[in-house]
Protein backbone atom coordinates (compact mmCIF):
# COMPACT_ATOMS: atom_id res chain seq x y z
CA UNK A 1 0.00 0.00 0.00
CA UNK A 2 2.20 3.35 -1.27
CA UNK A 3 1.75 6.23 1.34
CA UNK A 4 1.60 9.78 0.07
CA UNK A 5 0.72 13.21 1.16
CA UNK A 6 -2.30 15.42 -0.36
CA UNK A 7 -2.28 17.82 -2.59
CA UNK A 8 -6.02 19.78 -1.94
CA UNK A 9 -7.94 21.66 -4.66
CA UNK A 10 -11.43 23.08 -4.56
CA UNK A 11 -14.44 22.80 -7.38
CA UNK A 12 -14.36 22.59 -10.83
CA UNK A 13 -10.61 21.85 -11.50
CA UNK A 14 -10.68 22.28 -15.47
CA UNK A 15 -8.45 20.43 -18.07
CA UNK A 16 -6.86 23.86 -19.04
CA UNK A 17 -5.39 24.17 -15.73
CA UNK A 18 -4.05 21.06 -15.44
CA UNK A 19 -2.54 20.89 -18.42
CA UNK A 20 -2.54 24.24 -20.54
CA UNK A 21 -3.96 24.12 -23.94
CA UNK A 22 -1.10 25.49 -25.31
CA UNK A 23 0.87 22.84 -25.13
CA UNK A 24 -1.40 20.07 -26.22
CA UNK A 25 -0.99 19.38 -29.38
CA UNK A 26 2.97 19.05 -29.37
CA UNK A 27 3.65 15.86 -28.94
CA UNK A 28 5.73 15.69 -25.46
CA UNK A 29 7.23 12.59 -23.78
CA UNK A 30 5.82 12.28 -20.21
CA UNK A 31 8.48 13.86 -18.48
CA UNK A 32 7.86 17.16 -20.05
CA UNK A 33 4.39 16.41 -19.44
CA UNK A 34 4.91 16.73 -15.95
CA UNK A 35 6.94 19.52 -15.81
CA UNK A 36 3.59 21.70 -17.12
CA UNK A 37 0.95 19.45 -14.41
CA UNK A 38 -0.97 21.82 -12.76
CA UNK A 39 0.51 24.82 -13.99
CA UNK A 40 -2.33 27.23 -14.35
CA UNK A 41 -3.48 26.23 -11.08
CA UNK A 42 -0.57 25.36 -8.71
CA UNK A 43 2.33 26.72 -10.13
CA UNK A 44 4.92 24.90 -7.53
CA UNK A 45 3.26 21.43 -8.40
CA UNK A 46 5.49 19.84 -10.63
CA UNK A 47 8.62 20.48 -8.50
CA UNK A 48 7.47 19.45 -5.01
CA UNK A 49 4.98 16.17 -6.26
CA UNK A 50 6.46 13.03 -4.96
CA UNK A 51 5.48 9.72 -6.01
CA UNK A 52 2.54 8.13 -4.35
CA UNK A 53 0.98 11.47 -3.77
CA UNK A 54 -2.63 12.10 -4.43
CA UNK A 55 -4.81 14.83 -5.65
CA UNK A 56 -8.20 15.34 -3.35
CA UNK A 57 -10.46 17.97 -5.01
CA UNK A 58 -14.09 18.99 -4.97
CA UNK A 59 -16.69 18.11 -7.43
CA UNK A 60 -16.92 18.32 -11.30
CA UNK A 61 -12.73 17.70 -11.58
CA UNK A 62 -11.46 17.77 -14.94
CA UNK A 63 -13.95 19.50 -16.55
CA UNK A 64 -13.54 21.04 -20.04
CA UNK A 65 -11.23 19.90 -22.61
CA UNK A 66 -11.13 16.23 -23.99
CA UNK A 67 -7.28 16.25 -23.56
CA UNK A 68 -5.85 13.30 -22.14
CA UNK A 69 -2.36 14.53 -20.98
CA UNK A 70 -4.53 16.19 -18.17
CA UNK A 71 -4.49 12.45 -16.77
CA UNK A 72 -1.35 11.35 -18.23
CA UNK A 73 0.85 14.01 -16.74
CA UNK A 74 -0.40 13.53 -13.45
CA UNK A 75 -0.14 9.61 -14.16
CA UNK A 76 3.80 10.03 -15.04
CA UNK A 77 4.26 12.23 -11.93
CA UNK A 78 3.77 9.37 -9.99
CA UNK A 79 0.21 10.52 -8.46
CA UNK A 80 -1.33 7.12 -6.99
CA UNK A 81 -4.57 8.40 -7.57
CA UNK A 82 -7.22 11.49 -7.53
CA UNK A 83 -10.21 11.83 -5.02
CA UNK A 84 -12.86 14.25 -5.79
CA UNK A 85 -16.62 14.21 -4.71
CA UNK A 86 -17.36 14.35 -8.42
CA UNK A 87 -15.71 13.95 -11.88
CA UNK A 88 -16.32 15.49 -15.14
CA UNK A 89 -16.78 12.33 -17.36
CA UNK A 90 -14.08 12.83 -20.13
CA UNK A 91 -11.78 13.07 -17.34
CA UNK A 92 -12.87 9.98 -15.10
CA UNK A 93 -12.58 7.73 -18.58
CA UNK A 94 -9.05 9.38 -19.50
CA UNK A 95 -7.74 8.53 -16.29
CA UNK A 96 -9.00 4.70 -16.29
CA UNK A 97 -7.97 5.07 -19.73
CA UNK A 98 -4.08 6.20 -18.20
CA UNK A 99 -4.07 3.49 -15.52
CA UNK A 100 -4.62 6.32 -12.90
CA UNK A 101 -7.30 5.89 -10.77
CA UNK A 102 -10.22 7.97 -9.76
CA UNK A 103 -12.04 7.69 -7.01
CA UNK A 104 -15.54 9.36 -6.09
CA UNK A 105 -15.67 10.09 -2.27
CA UNK A 106 -17.51 13.75 -0.37
CA UNK A 107 -16.94 12.30 2.66
CA UNK A 108 -12.95 11.72 1.73
CA UNK A 109 -12.37 14.66 -0.23
CA UNK A 110 -13.94 17.16 2.48
CA UNK A 111 -12.16 15.40 5.79
CA UNK A 112 -8.79 14.90 4.20
CA UNK A 113 -6.92 18.27 4.40
CA UNK A 114 -3.65 19.81 1.97
CA UNK A 115 -0.48 17.98 2.77
CA UNK A 116 -2.07 14.94 4.93
CA UNK A 117 -0.94 11.53 4.89
CA UNK A 118 -2.99 9.27 2.82
CA UNK A 119 -2.56 5.13 1.87
CA UNK A 120 -5.16 3.33 -0.34
CA UNK A 121 -6.01 -0.09 -0.19
CA UNK A 122 -7.67 -0.66 -3.73
CA UNK A 123 -8.24 -4.09 -3.11
CA UNK A 124 -10.24 -3.57 0.18
CA UNK A 125 -11.41 -0.17 -1.41
CA UNK A 126 -10.39 1.72 1.35
CA UNK A 127 -8.91 5.27 1.85
CA UNK A 128 -6.56 5.54 4.87
CA UNK A 129 -5.96 9.08 6.36
CA UNK A 130 -4.31 10.28 9.20
CA UNK A 131 -5.92 9.91 12.79
CA UNK A 132 -7.39 6.47 11.37
CA UNK A 133 -9.44 8.44 9.26
CA UNK A 134 -11.02 5.60 6.78
CA UNK A 135 -13.30 6.02 4.07
CA UNK A 136 -14.75 3.11 2.06
CA UNK A 137 -15.49 3.41 -1.58
CA UNK A 138 -16.83 0.62 -4.09
CA UNK A 139 -14.73 -1.08 -5.97
CA UNK A 140 -14.43 -0.33 -9.89
CA UNK A 141 -16.24 -3.06 -12.42
CA UNK A 142 -14.52 -6.20 -13.71
CA UNK A 143 -13.59 -4.32 -17.03
CA UNK A 144 -12.46 -0.93 -15.60
CA UNK A 145 -10.16 -2.98 -13.33
CA UNK A 146 -8.68 -5.35 -15.75
CA UNK A 147 -7.84 -1.96 -17.60
CA UNK A 148 -6.16 -0.31 -14.44
CA UNK A 149 -4.36 -3.33 -13.98
CA UNK A 150 -2.79 -3.61 -17.59
CA UNK A 151 -1.49 0.01 -16.76
CA UNK A 152 -4.04 1.79 -19.29
CA UNK A 153 -6.69 1.29 -22.56
CA UNK A 154 -3.74 0.63 -24.76
CA UNK A 155 -1.45 -1.94 -23.48
CA UNK A 156 -5.37 -3.75 -22.45
CA UNK A 157 -6.75 -3.49 -25.75
CA UNK A 158 -3.35 -4.97 -27.16
CA UNK A 159 -3.78 -7.68 -25.04
CA UNK A 160 -7.30 -8.46 -26.34
CA UNK A 161 -6.08 -7.60 -29.98
CA UNK A 162 -3.17 -10.15 -29.15
CA UNK A 163 -5.46 -13.04 -28.08
CA UNK A 164 -7.35 -12.18 -31.49
CA UNK A 165 -10.61 -12.00 -29.39
CA UNK A 166 -13.63 -9.68 -30.55
CA UNK A 167 -14.48 -7.19 -27.86
CA UNK B 1 -42.47 3.10 -19.89
CA UNK B 2 -41.05 4.86 -22.88
CA UNK B 3 -36.95 5.39 -23.84
CA UNK B 4 -35.44 9.05 -24.39
CA UNK B 5 -33.44 9.65 -27.70
CA UNK B 6 -30.24 8.51 -26.08
CA UNK B 7 -31.92 5.24 -24.75
CA UNK B 8 -33.33 4.31 -27.74
CA UNK B 9 -30.33 4.88 -30.03
CA UNK B 10 -27.78 3.46 -27.53
CA UNK B 11 -30.91 -0.07 -27.85
CA UNK B 12 -30.46 0.24 -31.41
CA UNK B 13 -26.25 0.03 -31.32
CA UNK B 14 -26.33 -2.39 -29.04
CA UNK B 15 -28.68 -4.79 -29.91
CA UNK B 16 -30.91 -4.75 -26.93
CA UNK B 17 -33.31 -2.82 -24.65
CA UNK B 18 -31.03 -0.44 -22.56
CA UNK B 19 -32.15 2.00 -20.23
CA UNK B 20 -29.90 4.97 -18.22
CA UNK B 21 -27.52 3.73 -16.14
CA UNK B 22 -27.05 0.34 -18.16
CA UNK B 23 -23.18 -0.12 -20.32
CA UNK B 24 -23.10 -1.05 -23.66
CA UNK B 25 -20.47 -1.58 -26.56
CA UNK B 26 -21.44 -0.39 -29.54
CA UNK B 27 -19.70 0.60 -33.02
CA UNK B 28 -20.03 4.35 -33.74
CA UNK B 29 -21.02 5.58 -37.05
CA UNK B 30 -17.90 8.02 -37.33
CA UNK B 31 -14.66 8.63 -35.09
CA UNK B 32 -14.23 12.14 -35.42
CA UNK B 33 -10.07 13.52 -34.31
CA UNK B 34 -8.11 16.67 -35.55
CA UNK B 35 -4.25 17.88 -34.91
CA UNK B 36 -4.71 15.73 -31.55
CA UNK B 37 -4.43 12.43 -34.22
CA UNK B 38 -0.86 12.87 -34.09
CA UNK B 39 -0.50 11.82 -30.64
CA UNK B 40 -3.31 9.45 -31.47
CA UNK B 41 -1.48 7.80 -34.39
CA UNK B 42 1.37 7.07 -31.76
CA UNK B 43 -0.98 5.15 -29.28
CA UNK B 44 -2.14 3.53 -32.61
CA UNK B 45 1.69 2.46 -33.46
CA UNK B 46 1.71 0.69 -29.55
CA UNK B 47 -1.10 -2.03 -30.32
CA UNK B 48 0.67 -4.30 -32.39
CA UNK B 49 -1.50 -4.07 -35.58
CA UNK B 50 -0.67 -2.35 -39.24
CA UNK B 51 -4.37 -1.20 -40.21
CA UNK B 52 -7.20 0.58 -38.92
CA UNK B 53 -9.85 -1.67 -38.62
CA UNK B 54 -12.87 0.85 -40.17
CA UNK B 55 -10.72 3.59 -42.02
CA UNK B 56 -14.09 4.76 -43.81
CA UNK B 57 -15.79 5.32 -40.49
CA UNK B 58 -12.79 8.04 -39.79
CA UNK B 59 -12.99 11.50 -40.15
CA UNK B 60 -9.88 13.99 -39.71
CA UNK B 61 -9.87 17.70 -39.61
CA UNK B 62 -6.64 19.82 -39.12
CA UNK B 63 -8.18 22.87 -37.69
CA UNK B 64 -6.28 23.67 -34.51
CA UNK B 65 -2.92 24.85 -35.05
CA UNK B 66 -3.54 26.11 -38.70
CA UNK B 67 -1.25 26.32 -40.62
CA UNK B 68 1.59 24.77 -38.51
CA UNK B 69 3.14 27.91 -36.17
CA UNK B 70 6.00 25.81 -35.25
CA UNK B 71 7.92 23.00 -36.59
CA UNK B 72 6.84 20.35 -33.75
CA UNK B 73 2.85 21.57 -34.68
CA UNK B 74 4.46 21.40 -38.85
CA UNK B 75 6.00 17.78 -37.93
CA UNK B 76 2.76 16.68 -36.41
CA UNK B 77 0.38 17.36 -39.56
CA UNK B 78 3.03 15.65 -41.79
CA UNK B 79 2.91 12.60 -39.55
CA UNK B 80 -1.36 12.82 -39.65
CA UNK B 81 -0.94 13.21 -43.79
CA UNK B 82 1.52 10.18 -43.92
CA UNK B 83 -0.99 8.39 -42.07
CA UNK B 84 -4.02 9.38 -43.62
CA UNK B 85 -2.39 8.21 -46.90
CA UNK B 86 -0.49 4.49 -46.00
CA UNK B 87 -4.09 3.95 -44.05
CA UNK B 88 -6.25 4.89 -47.07
CA UNK B 89 -8.44 7.36 -45.34
CA UNK B 90 -10.65 9.38 -47.48
CA UNK B 91 -12.36 11.32 -45.30
CA UNK B 92 -9.34 13.26 -44.67
CA UNK B 93 -9.42 17.56 -44.34
CA UNK B 94 -6.54 19.72 -44.52
CA UNK B 95 -5.81 23.12 -42.76
CA UNK B 96 -7.40 24.62 -45.21
CA UNK B 97 -11.03 24.12 -44.63
CA UNK B 98 -12.01 25.11 -41.18
CA UNK B 99 -13.01 24.25 -37.77
CA UNK B 100 -13.54 19.99 -37.33
CA UNK B 101 -17.41 20.51 -36.02
CA UNK B 102 -18.65 22.75 -38.75
CA UNK B 103 -16.11 20.96 -41.45
CA UNK B 104 -17.96 17.46 -40.19
CA UNK B 105 -21.87 19.16 -39.59
CA UNK B 106 -21.60 20.73 -43.63
CA UNK B 107 -20.02 17.49 -45.24
CA UNK B 108 -23.03 15.65 -44.54
CA UNK B 109 -21.17 13.15 -41.70
CA UNK B 110 -23.73 14.57 -38.91
CA UNK B 111 -26.92 12.57 -39.75
CA UNK B 112 -30.44 12.27 -37.40
CA UNK B 113 -29.94 9.02 -35.86
CA UNK B 114 -26.50 7.78 -36.02
CA UNK B 115 -23.71 7.49 -33.38
CA UNK B 116 -20.50 10.00 -33.59
CA UNK B 117 -17.71 9.68 -30.80
CA UNK B 118 -14.76 12.25 -31.42
CA UNK B 119 -11.50 12.77 -29.69
CA UNK B 120 -13.10 16.77 -28.58
CA UNK B 121 -14.47 17.57 -26.07
CA UNK B 122 -17.50 19.56 -28.27
CA UNK B 123 -18.37 16.58 -30.28
CA UNK B 124 -21.82 17.10 -28.37
CA UNK B 125 -22.32 19.55 -31.06
CA UNK B 126 -24.02 17.24 -34.47
CA UNK B 127 -26.59 17.19 -31.71
CA UNK B 128 -27.75 20.33 -33.38
CA UNK B 129 -28.59 17.50 -36.18
CA UNK B 130 -30.05 14.59 -33.61
CA UNK B 131 -26.93 12.97 -33.50
CA UNK B 132 -26.05 10.96 -30.00
CA UNK B 133 -22.25 12.34 -30.48
CA UNK B 134 -20.17 12.80 -27.78
CA UNK B 135 -16.32 13.37 -26.62
CA UNK B 136 -14.20 10.87 -25.94
CA UNK B 137 -10.32 10.68 -25.22
CA UNK B 138 -7.25 9.75 -27.55
CA UNK B 139 -6.68 6.57 -26.17
CA UNK B 140 -10.36 5.89 -26.90
CA UNK B 141 -9.75 7.28 -30.13
CA UNK B 142 -6.75 4.88 -31.22
CA UNK B 143 -8.94 1.79 -29.63
CA UNK B 144 -11.83 2.71 -31.81
CA UNK B 145 -10.12 2.77 -34.99
CA UNK B 146 -8.31 -0.77 -33.97
CA UNK B 147 -11.32 -2.42 -32.57
CA UNK B 148 -14.18 -0.72 -34.02
CA UNK B 149 -15.75 -0.68 -30.11
CA UNK B 150 -16.03 1.32 -27.04
CA UNK B 151 -18.17 1.07 -23.63
CA UNK B 152 -20.46 3.75 -23.27
CA UNK B 153 -22.86 4.25 -19.86
CA UNK B 154 -26.44 4.80 -21.01
CA UNK B 155 -27.20 8.66 -19.69
CA UNK B 156 -30.00 9.81 -17.68
CA UNK B 157 -31.72 12.42 -19.83
CA UNK B 158 -32.27 16.60 -18.62
CA UNK B 159 -34.84 18.01 -21.10
CA UNK B 160 -34.90 22.08 -21.16
CA UNK B 161 -38.02 23.28 -22.78
CA UNK B 162 -37.55 26.95 -25.02
CA UNK B 163 -40.62 28.74 -24.88
CA UNK B 164 -41.50 31.72 -26.66
CA UNK B 165 -39.38 34.38 -28.88
CA UNK B 166 -36.06 35.96 -28.00
CA UNK B 167 -36.50 39.73 -28.17
CA UNK B 168 -34.59 41.54 -30.23
CA UNK B 169 -30.25 41.41 -30.10
CA UNK B 170 -30.26 38.49 -27.66
CA UNK B 171 -28.85 35.22 -29.44
CA UNK B 172 -28.65 31.70 -29.23
CA UNK B 173 -25.86 32.27 -26.97
CA UNK B 174 -27.35 34.04 -23.86
CA UNK B 175 -29.75 31.37 -24.18
CA UNK B 176 -27.44 28.87 -23.41
CA UNK B 177 -25.09 31.31 -21.14
CA UNK B 178 -27.92 31.77 -19.28
CA UNK B 179 -28.81 28.06 -18.60
CA UNK B 180 -25.07 27.12 -17.62
CA UNK B 181 -25.15 30.65 -15.25
CA UNK B 182 -28.74 29.29 -13.58
CA UNK B 183 -27.84 25.25 -13.54
CA UNK B 184 -23.42 25.15 -13.13
CA UNK B 185 -20.70 23.70 -15.05
CA UNK B 186 -21.60 20.11 -13.77
CA UNK B 187 -25.67 20.13 -13.32
CA UNK B 188 -24.98 17.63 -17.13
CA UNK B 189 -22.03 15.77 -15.82
CA UNK B 190 -22.94 12.37 -17.32
CA UNK B 191 -25.95 13.34 -18.90
CA UNK B 192 -27.78 13.94 -22.08
CA UNK B 193 -29.61 17.31 -22.74
CA UNK B 194 -32.38 17.21 -24.85
CA UNK B 195 -33.62 20.81 -25.91
CA UNK B 196 -37.34 20.99 -27.25
CA UNK B 197 -40.49 23.49 -27.69
CA UNK B 198 -41.42 26.24 -29.93
CA UNK B 199 -38.13 27.65 -28.83
CA UNK B 200 -35.88 24.83 -30.21
CA UNK B 201 -38.00 24.41 -33.15
CA UNK B 202 -37.66 28.09 -34.27
CA UNK B 203 -34.44 28.15 -34.22
CA UNK B 204 -32.16 28.08 -36.95
CA UNK B 205 -29.51 25.17 -37.44
CA UNK B 206 -26.42 27.42 -36.75
CA UNK B 207 -27.79 28.63 -33.35
CA UNK B 208 -28.58 25.12 -32.42
CA UNK B 209 -25.61 24.36 -33.03
CA UNK B 210 -24.45 27.16 -30.44
CA UNK B 211 -26.55 25.32 -27.39
CA UNK B 212 -25.62 21.58 -28.10
CA UNK B 213 -21.83 22.79 -28.48
CA UNK B 214 -22.11 24.32 -25.28
CA UNK B 215 -23.59 21.52 -23.44
CA UNK B 216 -20.32 20.32 -23.11
CA UNK B 217 -19.90 23.62 -21.02
CA UNK B 218 -22.89 21.71 -18.63
CA UNK B 219 -20.69 18.89 -18.27
CA UNK B 220 -22.96 16.74 -20.72
CA UNK B 221 -22.30 13.48 -22.46
CA UNK B 222 -24.25 15.01 -25.33
CA UNK B 223 -27.09 17.09 -26.35
CA UNK B 224 -29.74 16.84 -28.87
CA UNK B 225 -32.66 18.78 -30.59
CA UNK B 226 -35.39 16.86 -32.52
CA UNK B 227 -34.55 16.93 -36.29
CA UNK B 228 -37.21 18.66 -38.43
CA UNK B 229 -37.53 19.77 -41.60
CA UNK B 230 -34.41 22.65 -41.64
CA UNK B 231 -32.19 19.49 -40.80
CA UNK B 232 -33.74 17.26 -43.77
CA UNK B 233 -33.55 20.40 -45.88
CA UNK B 234 -29.81 20.89 -45.07
CA UNK B 235 -28.43 17.48 -45.30
CA UNK B 236 -30.69 16.81 -48.71
CA UNK B 237 -27.69 17.39 -51.10
CA UNK B 238 -24.93 16.61 -48.92
CA UNK B 239 -25.84 13.59 -46.41
CA UNK B 240 -23.11 11.10 -46.44
CA UNK B 241 -25.72 8.11 -46.56
CA UNK B 242 -29.55 6.96 -45.32
CA UNK B 243 -30.45 7.70 -42.31
CA UNK B 244 -33.39 7.59 -39.86
CA UNK B 245 -34.51 10.02 -37.49
CA UNK B 246 -34.65 8.79 -33.72
CA UNK B 247 -37.17 10.61 -31.31
CA UNK B 248 -38.02 10.52 -27.74
CA UNK B 249 -41.07 8.74 -26.82
CA UNK B 250 -43.82 10.98 -25.20
CA UNK B 251 -43.78 8.94 -22.46
CA UNK B 252 -39.91 9.07 -21.42
CA UNK B 253 -38.19 9.04 -18.59
CA UNK B 254 -36.28 12.46 -17.53
CA UNK B 255 -34.21 12.68 -14.69
CA UNK B 256 -35.26 16.78 -14.54
CA UNK B 257 -37.26 19.06 -16.70
CA UNK B 258 -35.97 23.18 -16.68
CA UNK B 259 -38.10 25.15 -18.80
CA UNK B 260 -36.78 28.63 -20.03
CA UNK B 261 -39.41 31.94 -21.60
CA UNK B 262 -36.99 33.15 -23.97
CA UNK B 263 -39.02 36.72 -24.51
CA UNK B 264 -37.32 37.00 -20.57
CA UNK B 265 -33.68 36.86 -21.64
CA UNK B 266 -31.37 39.58 -21.68
CA UNK B 267 -27.64 39.81 -23.03
CA UNK B 268 -25.74 37.59 -20.55
CA UNK B 269 -21.47 36.94 -20.35
CA UNK B 270 -19.60 34.86 -18.29
CA UNK B 271 -17.00 36.16 -16.46
CA UNK B 272 -13.21 34.78 -15.67
CA UNK B 273 -12.64 32.21 -14.61
CA UNK B 274 -15.23 29.84 -15.45
CA UNK B 275 -18.59 29.50 -18.15
CA UNK B 276 -20.81 29.13 -15.65
CA UNK B 277 -19.76 32.59 -13.79
CA UNK B 278 -23.01 33.97 -15.82
CA UNK B 279 -24.54 37.35 -15.48
CA UNK B 280 -26.62 40.07 -17.43
CA UNK B 281 -24.63 42.56 -19.65
CA UNK B 282 -25.86 45.20 -17.77
CA UNK B 283 -23.68 44.35 -14.38
CA UNK B 284 -20.76 44.01 -16.53
CA UNK B 285 -21.05 46.89 -19.33
CA UNK B 286 -18.00 49.05 -19.10
CA UNK B 287 -15.11 46.47 -18.58
CA UNK B 288 -12.24 47.34 -20.58
CA UNK B 289 -10.62 44.78 -22.72
CA UNK B 290 -7.65 44.47 -25.11
CA UNK B 291 -8.50 41.57 -27.87
CA UNK B 292 -11.78 40.28 -28.88
CA UNK B 293 -12.43 37.36 -31.14
CA UNK B 294 -15.26 36.36 -33.05
CA UNK B 295 -15.73 32.68 -34.17
CA UNK B 296 -14.76 29.46 -33.32
CA UNK B 297 -16.55 26.20 -33.27
CA UNK B 298 -19.27 28.02 -31.11
CA UNK B 299 -19.94 31.47 -33.14
CA UNK B 300 -18.33 31.38 -36.25
CA UNK B 301 -21.08 30.81 -39.11
CA UNK B 302 -22.73 33.34 -41.55
CA UNK B 303 -25.44 34.14 -39.15
CA UNK B 304 -23.24 35.29 -36.23
CA UNK B 305 -20.58 37.23 -38.83
CA UNK B 306 -23.87 38.52 -40.20
CA UNK B 307 -24.57 40.77 -37.42
CA UNK B 308 -21.15 41.24 -35.97
CA UNK B 309 -21.13 43.03 -39.92
CA UNK B 310 -24.30 44.54 -39.41
CA UNK B 311 -23.57 46.30 -35.97
CA UNK B 312 -19.83 47.36 -37.29
CA UNK B 313 -20.64 48.77 -41.00
CA UNK B 314 -19.61 51.87 -40.91
CA UNK B 315 -18.25 52.19 -37.85
CA UNK B 316 -14.74 51.93 -36.14
CA UNK B 317 -13.31 49.69 -33.66
CA UNK B 318 -12.10 51.51 -30.76
CA UNK B 319 -8.01 52.08 -30.80
CA UNK B 320 -7.65 50.34 -27.30
CA UNK B 321 -8.82 47.18 -29.02
CA UNK B 322 -7.67 44.49 -31.24
CA UNK B 323 -10.46 42.30 -33.27
CA UNK B 324 -10.02 39.29 -34.80
CA UNK B 325 -12.56 37.62 -36.93
CA UNK B 326 -12.29 33.67 -37.70
CA UNK B 327 -15.11 32.45 -39.90
CA UNK B 328 -15.48 28.92 -39.14
CA UNK B 329 -14.78 27.12 -42.27
CA UNK B 330 -13.95 28.15 -46.04
CA UNK B 331 -17.85 27.32 -46.57
CA UNK B 332 -18.88 30.20 -44.09
CA UNK B 333 -15.94 32.55 -44.68
CA UNK B 334 -16.86 32.40 -48.36
CA UNK B 335 -20.72 33.23 -47.90
CA UNK B 336 -19.98 36.36 -45.63
CA UNK B 337 -17.29 37.50 -48.68
CA UNK B 338 -20.11 36.99 -51.31
CA UNK B 339 -22.52 38.83 -48.92
CA UNK B 340 -19.58 41.75 -48.61
CA UNK B 341 -19.30 41.25 -44.70
CA UNK B 342 -15.89 40.89 -44.39
CA UNK B 343 -14.78 44.25 -46.47
CA UNK B 344 -17.33 45.29 -44.22
CA UNK B 345 -15.28 44.09 -41.17
CA UNK B 346 -12.07 45.18 -42.61
CA UNK B 347 -12.98 48.83 -43.21
CA UNK B 348 -13.78 48.70 -39.71
CA UNK B 349 -10.41 47.58 -38.41
CA UNK B 350 -11.13 43.70 -37.59
CA UNK B 351 -8.57 41.12 -38.58
CA UNK B 352 -9.89 38.63 -40.40
CA UNK B 353 -7.97 35.04 -39.82
CA UNK B 354 -7.97 31.78 -41.97
CA UNK B 355 -10.91 29.58 -40.67
CA UNK B 356 -9.73 27.13 -38.25
CA UNK B 357 -9.58 27.34 -33.72
CA UNK B 358 -7.42 30.37 -33.70
CA UNK B 359 -6.39 31.65 -30.61
CA UNK B 360 -9.56 29.84 -28.52
CA UNK B 361 -6.67 27.42 -27.02
CA UNK B 362 -4.07 30.30 -26.52
CA UNK B 363 -1.69 28.03 -28.97
CA UNK B 364 -1.20 30.74 -31.98
CA UNK B 365 -2.90 33.83 -33.69
CA UNK B 366 -3.82 36.38 -30.74
CA UNK B 367 -2.08 35.15 -27.45
CA UNK B 368 -3.05 37.35 -24.27
CA UNK B 369 0.10 38.95 -22.02
CA UNK B 370 -0.09 38.86 -18.65
CA UNK B 371 -2.82 41.56 -17.15
CA UNK B 372 -4.66 41.54 -20.69
CA UNK B 373 -8.41 40.87 -20.95
CA UNK B 374 -10.12 38.88 -24.41
CA UNK B 375 -13.72 39.16 -25.07
CA UNK B 376 -14.77 36.21 -27.13
CA UNK B 377 -17.56 34.04 -28.90
CA UNK B 378 -15.93 30.93 -27.82
CA UNK B 379 -16.96 28.43 -25.59
CA UNK B 380 -14.44 28.63 -22.37
CA UNK B 381 -12.65 31.02 -20.05
CA UNK B 382 -10.44 29.01 -18.16
CA UNK B 383 -7.76 30.69 -16.87
CA UNK B 384 -4.73 30.98 -18.89
CA UNK B 385 -6.54 29.00 -21.84
CA UNK B 386 -5.33 31.86 -24.17
CA UNK B 387 -2.22 33.11 -23.30
CA UNK B 388 -0.93 34.20 -19.55
CA UNK B 389 -2.63 32.56 -16.74
CA UNK B 390 -3.13 36.37 -15.56
CA UNK B 391 -4.94 37.13 -18.96
CA UNK B 392 -8.68 37.18 -17.93
CA UNK B 393 -11.47 35.92 -20.96
CA UNK B 394 -15.00 37.47 -20.70
CA UNK B 395 -17.69 35.53 -23.55
CA UNK B 396 -20.72 36.47 -25.12
CA UNK B 397 -22.74 36.75 -27.92
CA UNK B 398 -21.47 37.81 -31.31
CA UNK B 399 -23.58 40.89 -30.91
CA UNK B 400 -22.54 41.53 -27.83
CA UNK B 401 -18.54 41.20 -28.79
CA UNK B 402 -19.53 43.79 -32.05
CA UNK B 403 -21.57 46.35 -29.67
CA UNK B 404 -18.22 46.23 -27.29
CA UNK B 405 -15.50 46.43 -29.97
CA UNK B 406 -16.86 50.33 -31.19
CA UNK B 407 -16.69 51.89 -27.34
CA UNK B 408 -13.51 49.20 -26.43
CA UNK B 409 -15.35 48.30 -23.26
CA UNK B 410 -18.53 45.46 -22.79
CA UNK B 411 -21.88 47.19 -24.33
CA UNK B 412 -25.12 46.28 -24.06
CA UNK B 413 -26.45 44.95 -28.04
CA UNK B 414 -29.28 45.99 -27.40
CA UNK B 415 -30.46 48.92 -29.61
CA UNK B 416 -26.95 48.93 -31.63
CA UNK B 417 -28.59 47.67 -34.89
Amino acid sequence: MKKGRAWKYGNDVNTDVIFPGKYTYAVMEPEEMVRHALEDLDPGFADKVQPGDVIVAGKNFGCGSSREQAATCLKCAGVQAVIAKSFARIFYRNAINQGLPVIQSVEAAEAIQQGEEVAIDFQKGEIIAEDKKVFSFPSFPDFVLGILEAGGLIPYTKKKLSKKRSF
Amino acid sequence: MGQTFSEKILSQKAGREVRAGDVVTISPDYVLTHDNSAAIIKEFQKLGIQKVRCPQKIVIVLDHVVPASTEKYAQNHKSIREFVSAQGISHFYDVHNGICHQVFSEEGFAMPGTLVLGADSHTTSYGAFGVFSAGIGRSEAASVWATEKIWLRVPETLKIVLDGQLPKDVYAKDIILKIIGDEGADRANYRAVEFSGDGAEGMSLASRLVLANMAAEMGAKNGYFPPDEKTFDFLKDRAKGIYQPVYSDPDADYEDILEYDLSTIEPQVACPHTVDNVKPVTAVAGTAFHQAVIGTCTNGRFEDLKVTADILRGKTVASSVRVLVIPASRTEYLKALHAGFLEDLVRSGCIILNPGCGPCLGAHQGVLAPGEVALSTANRNFRGRMGSRDSEIYLASPATVAASVIQGKITDPRGSQ
